[in-house]
Parts: C-alpha cells; structure tokens; sequence
C-alpha cells in the first residue's frame, strides 16, 4: 500500500531561481545503509537540494528517483516515506511535546499512537517534559524532539539539515548512535552538516557541494576534515 | 475519508493552539468590535444612522477582521515553518487548506456571533426577523470570503510583504461577496422583509461559494510547491 | 511572429490614420450628438480590456497547472495590457458619463467592473514585482481568480444598481445606422491589432530576459 524504496538517484538534478544557480546539474545515488554527509559552505545550495529529495522543490531540469520511480508516477504516499529536520524545527511552540509528536503521527496515519508517542519522548529523554509546552524548551530541547517527531514514521529517507545545532556532547553522541542504528535498519540517511568532527566517524559517504556543484562524491575514511579541505581548497 | 480525517486533524490542532490562549480570537473580536465603533461615529448623525448603515458596518467589520484573522493564523504556521511540516505529510494537499479553511470560518462565525447583535443593538436594526435567512447569508457570505482568503493567505506565507499584499489582492476578488452580503441583509432589514431579493443573493452567494471553494482546493497544491 | 511584427504596425498605423475621418463621418446619433462620439474609443478599449483579461486568465491556468514558461510571458504581458486599456476605458467611460449623466462616476455594472478588474490585475503586478522569490506563482492565482470573479462582479453589481446602457446599445446601432456599425468595428478592430503589437512587443521583452538568463546559466557551467 505504501511505496517503499530501497535507493534514491538524482541525475544531473539543478534549481535555478532565475538567474541564480541553487543546485547545477548534481548526480548521485544513495542505497539503503548509507549515511550521506553533505558537506559544503553556506550558501553551497545544501538546503534547496535537501528541499528536492523532500518533495517540497521541484527540480527545474534533472530527474529524481526514488527506487526508480519519479514523484509524477509514485504519488503523495512517498512523503510518508521520507523524514525530514529542517533547521526551523517544525514544532508549534503553543502545544506541549506530546501534543506536537500525536499530532504528527495521526498526520502521517500512525497506528497505536500512544505507545510510539511514548517511545519517542523516551528516546529523546523528555519523557518528564512530555506535557511542558514546547516554548519552555531550550534549543536543544527541541532539537532532540525535533528529531524524534522526524523519526516517529520509521521514514526510508532521512534528510536532517544541521541536526546537531545547540545540543551538548553527550547528545551529540546520543544523537550520532540513533542515526547509525536508523541506518542499519535500512534507511537512507541525509546529512547537512558544517560540524565536521561529528561528521567525522558518523558518515559512510561524503558528498561535498560548491556553488551548487557536487565537487566529490567519495566513501568517508578517518580524518574527514582534512580530505574536505583538501577538497575545497584545491577546486 | 483520508481527506477530511486530515483536514479535522488540522483543525483540531488549531482549536487545541488557540484554546491554549485564546490570542486570535480575542484580538479579531475587539478588532470587530472597534471596527464597528469607527464606522458608526463616522456615519450616524443626529442620533440617527442611514438606513442601510447597519449592513455595511457590519460586512466591513467582518471583511476587515477577516484579513486580520488570516494573517494571524498563517503567521502561527510560518514560525518554525510547521507549514512545511504539514505540506509534508502523505495525505492531499488540499486537505490541509481545508482544515485552515475550517479554522477560518469557525473564528469568524464566533466574531459574527458577537458583532452581529452588537449592531443589531446599535442601530435598532430588526436583524433577527428571520433569522435562517440572515444565517444564511452569513454563513455563505463568510464561507466565500473565507476561502479565497485562506487560499491567499497561504500563498503569501512566503512572500515578505504579506501582511500588506493580503487586503490588496483580497478584496477586488471578494467584491461580489461583499455587495452580495449588504445587499442582502439590507433586504432582511427592510420592512416588510424583502425575501425574493435575499434569496436572490443567496443564490448568487451559493454559486460564488461553490466555485471558489472548488477553485482554490485546485490551485493549492500547484502554489504550495515552490 | 517577428516578421509579422512590422508590417502589422504598419497596417495599424494607417488604420490610426484613417480612424479619425471615419469617426468624423459618422452620423450623429440623435440624443447625445458629437459626445457619443467618445463611443468609439470607449467601446473598442472595452473590447480590448475584455480579450487581454480572458488571455491573461487562461495563460495563468496553464502557467501554474501545466508550467510553461511561454505562458507566464503572455500572462504577464496580457495583465500589463489589461491595466493600460482598463484605465483607457474607465477614463472614457466616466467623460461620456460626465457629459451624458452629469456625474463623473456612475456605479452601474461595466464602469464598475472595469474599475475591479483594474485593481485586480494592478495587484497582479504588484505581487509579481514584491511578492518575492515565486512571485510568478502568486500573480498566476491573481490571475485565475481576478478573471473567475469577473463574471460574480459584473452580476452583482448589475443587480445592485443599473444605469449603464445595456447592451441594446449595440444592436440599436444596427438597426439604426449601418455607417455607425462599420465604425464601431473599424476602430475596435484597430484597438485590437494594436493592442496585439502591444502583447507581442511585452511577450518579446520577456523572452529576451529569460534567454539572458539562460545565458548566466549557461556561462557558469
């Protein structure tokens, strides 16, 4: 009934905004496993590429595919496939943490609602805040929910934008072991990143973007941070 | 049934929101509220307000707060973008801007609800002679207005000079609605109560309605995606 | 296209020409005299306002349902056009009205439409200009609606109040006079080839901005 997928493929994929080149003529495959870190400057078009392969931006030349399939053949069942953690968060500060996380599960046409609600605050360790307004949340608070509501429909694909933002190191390291056991399960994990050292350890793939370009697209090894700057610097 | 699940969740969202602080409501009702204070300064006289007085206040009252309303409304979905967040779920498109629609009406019937006898009470104005017609015309006239604003609305969520652009492009396209509406509950205060010509307008609130609401759950999902 | 361009104009400039002779010939019609004159520019420009919001419509339906290019040109160009014969028919409109009525405005049915579909597509470029990134998207809603609302205002307002000589206007002028009829016609159809110049000039500006930024685009690859 919902289309799954076990790959994502982007040929030649660019975004203009008239005379600005967002994204220009990126290919890449990513399989079920691989935590991609997207590596690259601000501005580098990180966001608009991530807003693509969550179906928010449509791609002005290029194809995206997931298992194959274009969003055109596979319908609006695909969005219950993918989750995403944007740096805005997607929380309304006016609902406690358990309001927020039960309204985006019976969005997404979650069973047991309860249970996974509970599973979650646990997982991001607020099960204690679940009925504090997300206002009185610090940023990492939030973040950690954030990432719990990203999580809650089991998506095939993950695209976090800057996950690790205002959160301490032992949460970091929460955080970094979720994401590997999140892979390990299957799924395709997206990462936007400028924290190189997280990066560094967490990544299987490290794709870096430039001006829109996709400069390289190479398996992570030990010592990420100097291979980026070996990167940038040299191009 | 997926559809309207979506859209009541939606709604129910927002009821749980604003229940929290009652912010939008109470702000578009006294806005209501001045609004018609304003408009009756301005034209009563001598103790006494042109006839038909009492429909347009009223109508402008509900036009103006009605902007207000849906501009507070999509501002709480713009901060911390949980309009993409709901943009993203696996469900139509055009149930969500069902469910803000929905939200929409339902604030603005509960400021109906109070203006209403407000200018009632102000201008002696015989509004409850038959009241399914003026419920009617009410619920029709808002629904129409409602709709187009929503959909508005949500296009310019992005856009940085909404709060101005919203009543600009609004009102030229919700003219008819409100002619309709004045017209209308000026023939339910005439005495005796000329109904022909407000089901006349009725009818054309009806058809109005109808297209409109057709056209914008059309339209939502094309503009919605950048 | 472009090859039509210039002999087009050139055949719209002698029409231009000739138009004034004919309106001079025309007979008197027998109440308004030398004033109902004005006809035959008001007429025309509403004729025109009437084609430019039905192309600006359609082509704003299929800019944002299907996303051709090609058509968010013509509904840009068609709104601009609408706004300049609008504003060319509100302002003949109101110095018959003046001169016929005694009032500068009327709010019968046409004049009033015409002034809400001017306001329509006036924001229709307001919002394309500030209406920030995908403002093409927003100005092609404007679009749609304004014209789907047209036909609500023009009824609304007709049973509001109606002044405004009906459209028996026209088929009096048949029965009539057959010169009046042929004028009427001549300058309508002059106001229409030029306001195609018009749209095509607009549509050509626009072309050129996008193949220029097709050549940024190009160049940095």
């Amino acid at each position: 009934m919902t289309f799954d997928f076990d790959r994502v493929e982007l040929t030649d994929l660019s975004r203009h905004f008239g005379r600005r080149k967002a994204v220009a003529r990126v290919s890449l495959a990513m399989h079920a496993g691989d935590i991609v870190g997207l590596l690259g400057p601000n501005g580098a078009g990180k966001s608009t590429l991530l807003g693509m392969l969550a179906t928010l931006v449509a791609p002005t030349t290029g194809a995206l595919t997931y298992g194959g399939k274009r969003i055109g053949e596979v319908g609006e069942g695909i969005r219950g496939r993918i989750g995403v953690l944007a740096h805005e968060l997607h929380l309304y500060p006016e609902l406690t943490a358990r309001q927020n996380l039960e309204f985006f599960a019976r969005l997404h046409g979650l069973a047991d609602v309860e249970a996974l609600v509970g599973t979650a605050l646990e997982q991001a360790n607020l099960a204690d805040r679940g009925e504090d307004q997300v206002s009185s949340f610090s940023r990492g608070m939030r973040q950690r929910l954030a990432l719990e509501r990203c999580l809650l429909h089991r998506p095939r694909l993950v695209l976090l934008d800057e996950p690790f933002t205002g959160l301490d190191d032992r949460a970091v390291r929460i955080v970094a072991d979720r994401l590997k056991r999140v892979a390990a399960e299957g799924a395709i994990v997206v990462l936007a990143t400028h924290d190189l050292d997280v990066a560094d350890g967490l990544i299987t793939r490290m794709a870096v973007v430039r001006s829109g370009r996709l400069l390289c697209d190479v398996a992570a090894s030990a010592g990420i941070r100097q291979q980026y700057r070996a990167l940038v610097e040299s191009v | 049934m997926r559809f309207f699940r979506v859209a009541l969740l939606v709604l129910k969202k927002d009821f749980a929101i604003e229940l929290k602080s009652y912010e939008i409501l109470s702000t578009t009702l006294f806005f209501a509220v001045s609004c018609v204070a304003i408009f009756s300064f301005a034209f009563v006289k001598d103790g006494q307000a042109p006839v038909d007085a009492a429909a347009g206040i009223l109508w402008i009252a509900i036009a103006f707060s009605g902007t207000l309303a849906l501009g507070r409304t999509f501002e709480r979905e713009r901060y911390g973008e949980t309009l993409k967040a709901l943009l993203l779920a696996p469900a139509p498109r055009p149930a969500i801007y069902l469910g803000k629609l929905l939200g929409i009406v339902t604030l603005l019937f509960a400021t109906e609800i109070i203006v209403v006898p407000m200018v009632a009470f102000l201008f002696s104005a015989p509004f409850f002679e038959r009241p399914l017609l003026l419920v009617a015309l009410l619920g029709l006239g808002t629904v129409g207005y409602a709709a187009v604003g929503t959909l508005f609305a949500a296009m310019l969520v992005r856009a940085r000079t909404r709060d101005v652009m919203l009543p600009i492009l609004l009102y030229p396209i919700t003219i008819p609605v409100i002619i309709a509406g004045v017209r209308g509950t000026s023939a339910l205060l005439a005495s005796p109560v000329d109904e022909p010509v407000a089901m006349l307008w009725i009818g054309l609130l009806s058809f109005f309605d109808v297209v409109f609401v057709t056209l914008s759950l059309w339209t939502f999902e094309p503009l919605m995606t950048e | 296209m472009k090859k039509l361009f210039v002999p087009v104009a050139a055949i719209t400039a002698l029409m231009f020409a000739y138009a004034p002779i004919a309106i001079a010939n025309a007979p008197y019609e027998s109440t308004m005299r030398l004033v109902q004159k004005i006809f035959y520019f008001h007429f025309p420009a509403w004729m025109a306002l009437t084609v430019s919001v039905t192309i600006c419509t359609v082509a704003s339906a299929l800019y944002l349902f299907k996303g051709w290019a090609k058509a968010d040109r013509i509904a840009v160009a068609a709104a601009e056009v609408t706004v300049i014969f609008g504003l060319f028919g509100l302002v003949s409109g109101s110095l018959w009205g003046r001169k016929a009525w005694g009032v500068w405005w009327q709010w019968d049915a046409r004049l009033t439409m015409a002034f809400l579909l001017e306001l329509i597509f006036f924001g229709y470029i307001l919002v394309r200009n500030y209406g920030g990134p995908g403002a093409e998207k927003l100005a092609a809603a404007m679009g749609i609606f304004g014209g789907a609302t047209a036909p609500f205002v023009y009824k609304s307002v007709d049973w509001w109040r109606t002044v405004h000589p009906k459209t028996s206007v026209m088929t009096t002028l048949g029965e009539t006079s057959p010169e009046m009829w042929f004028v009427v016609w001549f300058c309508t159809f002059t106001i229409l080839l030029f306001m195609g110049l018009l749209l095509a000039a607009r549509i050509r500006l626009e072309e050129q901005r996008a193949a220029l930024d097709e050549l940024y685009l190009a160049a940095e690859d």
